[in-house]
């Protein structure tokens, strides 16, 4: 397993995902691993959700190398 | 002499001067729901000075599995209200506010403008953003916490050299019904509990200096597998434009209809639209207290709204209420995507707020 990523997946979208943490191999970017991630997952399309890559929440594509951890995150409003 | 602070006030790094900074703070709680009461019995046993309290809600039994200030004795009272008077009979050494309303873009800046601290309890997205923005507007210092089912989220906001805010981590809202709130996904009490507890202690430490708050910083908390995760904020160009620049621009924003994609409207705002070519349609079930009865009333379940939607066809604008203003959101929503150019509201907290 030489260039996989961990994504851990909060909130609504482990519910979609079925899962809150997946090992999959490295896409090279936080772009190219939404667009995978919505054609693997079609119900992710219609959801709001940002990355954070290694703990960092990120707001520009961002390289991902070997071994980091990708957070999915969907905003919550429950009170 | 012993006094009701003294286990903190021996703390070190606390002592004297930490409780001395509490009772000179004040607070103001947005929301005294299942985030709003632990928040309050903490800060109130701690000794903050001066807590006011705004909720425009009323207790329904519901609400009991979470909401750990209120009783069966007190169901269709206001939240504010009930949760001040609890607190004023428990303790002497405080000033309490009760505000028996919602927060909105005409009150926001009045109330908010005389607190040190903010504290957002609130459950659904218009307010939380509304909060954001006329907190980042005075520059105060925003507790923040939600939940979702079994997780939650916890930060601070607005303080530190580089303060970040909410829409660093969500810029817009969601679209609506993306994300179902409580009402729809169930939440086990306990879980507002601890995000409650973490968002009162992040706001004693903002308070008296204690320690290292949440700032830059989002929280994690999952209740199943009972893990804590942080993940760092750092400022999104992509604020400066989704955020209001001024209160001019703050007051013009519809936070509802932008969040939900719904014109909603106070009763008093919807009264003087009724005589005119409006249709004024009650979606509660028949059986749900209390009847209303008006000339002009269009009584249709929601359970069989969408077998009916041709009875709407030859009104211009339609008026839609319920018991609390759920189902009649999502009623004016399904007539909307029907009838893309009729005028179509939905009463903001429904027969509840009528009530109150």
């Amino acid at each position: 397993m030489p260039d996989q990523i961990r994504l851990k997946a909060f909130g609504m979208l482990a519910e979609k995902l079925g899962t809150d943490s997946l090992e999959i191999e490295n896409p090279g970017s936080s772009e190219a691993l939404r667009r995978q991630m919505l054609q693997q997952f079609p119900a992710l399309q219609s959801l709001t959700f940002r990355m954070a890559v290694d703990r960092k929440i990120i707001h520009v594509e961002t390289d991902i190398s070997a071994g980091q951890e990708i957070a999915l995150l969907p905003p919550f409003s429950g009170g | 002499m012993m006094n009701r602070f003294e286990r903190q006030v021996i703390l070190p790094g606390f002592g004297p001067e930490g409780q001395a900074k509490l009772k000179q703070a004040s607070v103001l709680l947005i929301g005294a729901g299942g985030l709003g009461c632990p928040v309050l019995l903490y800060l109130a046993a701690a000794g903050v000075g001066r807590i006011a309290v705004v909720d425009g809600d009323v207790i329904s039994p519901s609400n009991l599995n979470r909401q750990v200030l209120y009783g069966e004795k007190d169901l269709g009272k206001n939240k504010a209200d009930t949760a001040v008077r609890y607190f004023q009979e428990k303790y002497s050494d405080m000033q309490w506010t009760a505000v028996p309303e919602f927060i909105t873009v005409d009150n926001a800046q009045a109330h908010i403008f005389h607190y040190d601290l903010v504290i957002d309890g609130s459950d659904n997205f218009p307010t939380r953003y509304l909060v954001n923005d006329a907190c980042v507007l005075l520059k105060k210092p925003l507790v923040y916490g939600s939940i979702y089912q079994y997780e939650g989220q916890v930060s601070v906001f607005n303080v530190g050299s580089h303060p970040c805010n909410y829409r660093d981590v969500f810029p817009n809202p969601p679209a609506p019904q993306e994300i179902p709130n409580c009402a729809e996904t169930g939440v086990l009490g306990v879980l507002p509990g601890i995000i409650g507890n973490l968002m009162a202690l992040e706001a004693i430490k903002v308070l008296s200096g204690l320690g290292k708050p949440l700032s830059n910083k989002l929280l994690l908390f999952n209740s199943l597998n009972t893990q804590f995760q942080e993940l760092e904020i750092h400022p999104n160009p992509a604020t400066q434009t989704a955020i209001p620049t001024s209160w001019n621009e703050f007051h013009q924003r519809d936070y509802a209809l932008a969040c939900e994609g719904v014109q909603q409207l106070t009763w008093n705002e919807a009264m003087k639209l009724m005589g005119q070519e409006v249709a004024f349609v009650d979606v509660r079930e028949p059986g749900e207290e209390p009847p209303l009865e008006c000339t002009g009333l269009v009584k249709v379940p929601f359970s069989t709204l969408s077998k009916e939607l041709d009875r709407f066809e030859e009104a211009e604008e339609i008026l839609f209420f319920c018991q609390s203003g759920a189902r009649s959101q999502k009623a004016a929503q399904l007539l909307q995507q029907t009838y893309p150019d009729k005028k179509i509201f939905s009463i903001r907290g429904g027969i509840n707020a009528l009530k109150s």
